[in-house]
């Protein structure tokens, strides 16, 4: 399930919403994102957090459903919020559930990795010394990269 | 056709979005991107290094040699930071 929202979510409600009624689940793994008030050495106030509102919740159904097809989940929920946000609080919520731990990890990881680098959103922050859009990080590029490669080896699809 | 602009690339032309009548079927990403270019500084400023400026046609990512024959929505924006 993908929702893409201003508002705040509750990650233990949005937990147990989606277990309830599964029998077969073993696993849960849940990712909360959080603001924090520096970003490379420099102070941060306040995030704005755009997107491009129809391709943002086509891409990260696009992802989940990448998930759902490399392991056995049973659930999965992607939050992520837009607007104007301040320090402390949550951007983005992932979960993840599965009859054993393993495929839940794995998932959450990948949709983590895979959602900063392919779905339509940019950080602008403002600090002291004005606003800044963020830049793209190659860390995280490589981090969503590691997915492709093991997929070749690992995998058959595509 | 419909061009949309996100992040410091709206920032620099100003615009969110436009309308552009253009008939032509052998108009690419590229050739769409010159063309604004003429159009005054703020387009040049957000046009000035293409490497770093990423389109999607109708919503699906492309490149810059992409076709816009048949695009309906072009929007160009800087890499993803979300998450």
């Amino acid at each position: 399930m993908i929702k893409v929202q201003t508002e705040d979510f509750d990650p233990g409600a949005e937990l147990d919403a989606l277990v309830d009624g599964h029998t077969d689940i073993g696993a849960a793994v849940s990712f909360v994102g959080y603001m924090r008030d520096r970003n490379e050495g420099r102070g941060v106030e306040t995030l704005t957090l755009e997107h491009y509102p129809g391709m943002a919740e086509k891409a990260l159904a696009e992802i989940e459903a990448q998930a759902l097809a490399r392991w056995p989940l049973t659930a999965s929920l992607i939050i992520h919020r837009v607007g104007l946000l301040n320090p402390s609080d949550r951007i983005v919520l992932v979960i993840t559930t599965s009859a054993h731990r393993q495929a839940a990890f794995e998932a959450a990881e990948f949709l983590m990795d895979w959602l900063k680098t392919k779905a339509p959103f940019w950080k602008k922050e403002t600090g002291p010394k004005g606003d800044k859009w963020v830049s793209s990080r190659s860390a995280d590029e490589n981090a969503a990269q590691r997915w492709t490669a093991s997929s070749d080896s690992k995998t058959k699809q595509d | 056709m419909k061009i949309l602009y996100f992040a410091w690339i709206r920032d620099r032309i100003g615009l969110s979005e436009e309308s552009l009548d253009i008939t032509d079927d052998k108009l690419t990403v590229s050739n769409l991107m010159d063309h604004l270019c003429t159009l005054g500084d703020g387009y040049k400023a957000a046009f000035e290094d293409r490497d770093v400026v990423h389109v999607a046609v109708d919503m699906v990512e492309t490149t810059h040699d992409a076709s816009l024959a048949t695009a309906a929505e072009v929007a160009f924006y800087p890499p993803f930071t979300g998450g």
